[in-house]
């Protein structure tokens, strides 16, 4: 091994053990007349796991979450959700799943603790049961105060947390979250990256779309790229970010004698003579760091500065689809103050919250 | 099968439960509704009454124009309330929960059975109430019980062939004012009926509409019911056009409801 190169592995599906796929969908289509929005997507969820559609405004996000979860029809696709065709077990599907929509799906007439209790009959709990149920997750949403009030007094973030507890009334194995954060304010959106972060914990499955890199990349174990009504990117976070050049190790120096032989050590690197560093394509994994590093003392040199760039989610999102959906497309970059290299850090993009769509609208 | 149907019992009461908490939170629609007949009552009654009297013909007075105008009042009455359930229906349909309801593993209709249940139990208080108003001012009946329990059983049959109506208009309409301007001849028909004048002394053309049309023969029945009128054919025709009119609004009614929401 003499030159850390990124990887150029396409993002396959990592192959562990064969798991039971909580969502399958193959060839997906889906068109309003003539405009064709989904055009022949597979998707595989195993079960267990948080998977992300991640697309800008108007990709089929909400259109693909209303065909699995029965809302609307497909006009082509073969889909199993929960180990149940969608076509010819529709019933057995919406047994399994609990959906939380992008626009409100809470009774604004009533209130937070009657809409609970509304999906406690449903679900048909008995009266005891569902008081039990009921009482539990306001307090775990943090509605006990609110929960005598009407639904249409609360606030955003308030009614998206009621809206999420009412979904989980039945237990679902599989939970639809379309744009869960979207019009949140920051605060309230990294509260509901605890929430899901807890249901992950308690083993369901997560089918989350979202419009914010970031999101994406801390919550889900895997990530498809919807544009253009295709998928045109699958998989892990990390193996997203492989796709996309622009990764790399920078060395500065301020002793042109050590960059000369740093540069006649590293073939690799890319060199800035004027600046004084050396670019050196990488990964930002700490065994290529490493090496990095052992070819640095081989030849008896010191960096002044050693720093990593990982391209985001922003970075290959750009490269995939040739436009940013974020304000902030910047890759981020941790400067190897001692322990932090190849860290990823997301910077918190509040530049995207204000850009955030917070109508509440309904069809 | 008996398991599908306590299924869509139980989910439809939880619906019904539902939709009377919104009307006990927000009666403003069910009372305005109510207002229009009882108006009405007062302003024929005290108002025309001596003039549309003569209408009947003979010495009638004002007391007997009461007992003619009232049967025609509570199909009124029963037209109203059902105005109520397609303005009602069709504001449910814009809120997000409809959406809800349908991702679940719920009976499919019974969400509208819900509705249906709530709108001829409003029906049935509606009318009870007239009632008291109409014999708070002089309205007189010597029906027998069981003339008091048939009525009783024409109101609730008529009031669910129209309160299905009433959701197909509002499952068809796109805002509550649509709803309600469509929904407006379930109101405005008996009037156009026999409800204040004996059809034989309407124009020719306008008493075969009269004659012909469902809320005459409903007014006719509960007329005969109430105040001891011959009802001859218009008992069958009644319960022709109510059962009629129910299967009619019920397969409307399912099959908006079920029509794939993206298809529109
Ligand atoms: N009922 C509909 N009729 C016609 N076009 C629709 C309908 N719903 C969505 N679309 C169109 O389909 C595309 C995808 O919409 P949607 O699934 O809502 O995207 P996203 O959720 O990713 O923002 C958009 O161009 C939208 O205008
Ligand atoms: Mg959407």
């Amino acid at each position: 091994m003499t030159t850390p190169t990124t990887p150029a592995t396409p993002a396959t599906p990592t192959t562990s053990a064969p798991r039971e796929l909580a969502i399958a969908a193959t060839g997906l289509r889906k068109a309003y007349g003539d405009k064709t929005v989904l055009d022949g997507i597979d998707l595989a969820v195993p079960a267990g796991t948080v998977f992300s559609l991640l697309g800008p405004n108007g990709a089929g996000k909400t259109t693909a979450v209303q065909i699995l979860t029965t809302l609307i029809g497909a006009d082509a696709g073969e889909l199993r959700v929960g180990g149940h065709d969608l076509a010819s077990a529709p019933d057995a599907v919406r047994a399994a799943i609990g959906v939380t929509g992008q626009f409100s799906a809470v009774d604004n007439l009533i209130t937070g603790e009657e809409n609970m209790l509304l999906m406690a009959d449903l679900h048909h709990l008995g009266r005891r049961e569902g008081r039990r149920v009921t009482a539990e997750l306001l307090e775990r949403f943090d509605l006990v105060e609110a929960a005598r009030k009407p639904a249409s007094t609360y606030s955003g973030g308030m009614r998206r947390r009621l809206d999420i507890a009412m979904t989980l009334v039945g237990e679902p194995r599989v939970i639809f979250l379309d744009e869960p954060t979207t019009g949140l304010d920051p605060r309230s959106r990294h509260t509901m990256w605890g929430i899901i972060r807890e249901l992950v914990a308690g083993g369901v499955t997560v089918f989350l779309t979202t419009q914010y890199l970031d999101e994406a990349d801390e919550l889900a174990d895997r990530i498809a790229v919807l544009h253009g009504g295709r998928i045109v990117a699958q998989g892990t976070a990390e193996e997203l970010k492989r796709l996309v050049p622009g990764g790399h190790v920078r060395l500065r120096f301020t002793d042109p004698v050590a960059y000369e032989s740093a540069a006649a050590a590293l073939r690799d690197a890319v060199r800035d003579d004027g600046a004084l560093s050396l670019q050196i394509p990488s990964n930002g994994s700490q065994r290529e760091l490493r090496a990095v590093l052992d070819w640095l003392d081989a030849a008896e040199v010191e960096a002044d500065e050693l720093t990593v760039h990982t391209p985001d989610l922003d970075d290959v999102f750009f490269a995939l689809t040739g436009s940013t959906t974020a304000a902030d497309s910047t890759t981020s970059d941790s400067t190897t103050s001692g322990s932090n290299a190849g860290s990823t850090a997301p910077a918190a993009r509040t530049a995207a919250d204000s850009t955030a769509d917070s109508k509440e609208t309904v069809r | 099968m008996s398991s599908s149907l306590s299924l869509t019992v139980r989910d439809s009461s939880t619906m019904l439960r539902r939709n009377l908490l919104h009307a006990r939170r927000y009666p403003s629609l069910t009372l305005q509704l109510l207002l229009t007949p009882v108006v009405l009552l007062l302003i024929f009654v005290y108002v025309f009454g001596d003039v549309m009297s003569t209408g009947l013909g003979g010495h009638a007075d004002r007391s007997a124009y009461i007992a003619y105008v009232v049967p025609g009042i509570l199909m009124m009455t029963v037209g109203g309330a059902s105005l109520g359930t397609a303005v009602s229906v069709c504001t449910d349909m814009t809120e997000g929960i409809i959406a809800r309801f349908r991702t679940m593993a719920i009976s499919r209709g019974s969400v509208l059975f819900g509705h249906v249940a709530g709108g001829v139990l409003q029906v049935m208080i509606s009318v009870v109430l007239v009632i008291g108003v109409a014999l708070a001012i002089g309205f007189r009946t010597d029906a027998t019980p069981l003339e008091w329990l048939a009525a009783a059983g024409l109101t609730a049959l008529v009031g669910l062939a129209l309160t299905w109506l009433a959701v197909g208009i509002g499952l068809s309409s796109p805002n509550a004012e649509g709803a309600s301007n469509t929904g407006l001849p379930l109101m405005v028909l008996p009037l156009l009926g026999s409800a204040f004048v004996p059809v034989d002394s309407m124009p020719g053309w306008f008493r075969w509409f009269a004659e012909y049309q469902p809320f005459s023969p409903f007014i006719e029945t509960l007329r005969g019911l109430l105040l001891g009128d011959a009802i001859g054919k218009n008992g069958w025709l009644a319960l022709g056009w109510a059962v009629a009119l129910t299967v009619l609004g019920w397969m409307w009614s399912t099959s908006l409801f079920n029509r794939d929401p993206s298809s529109r």
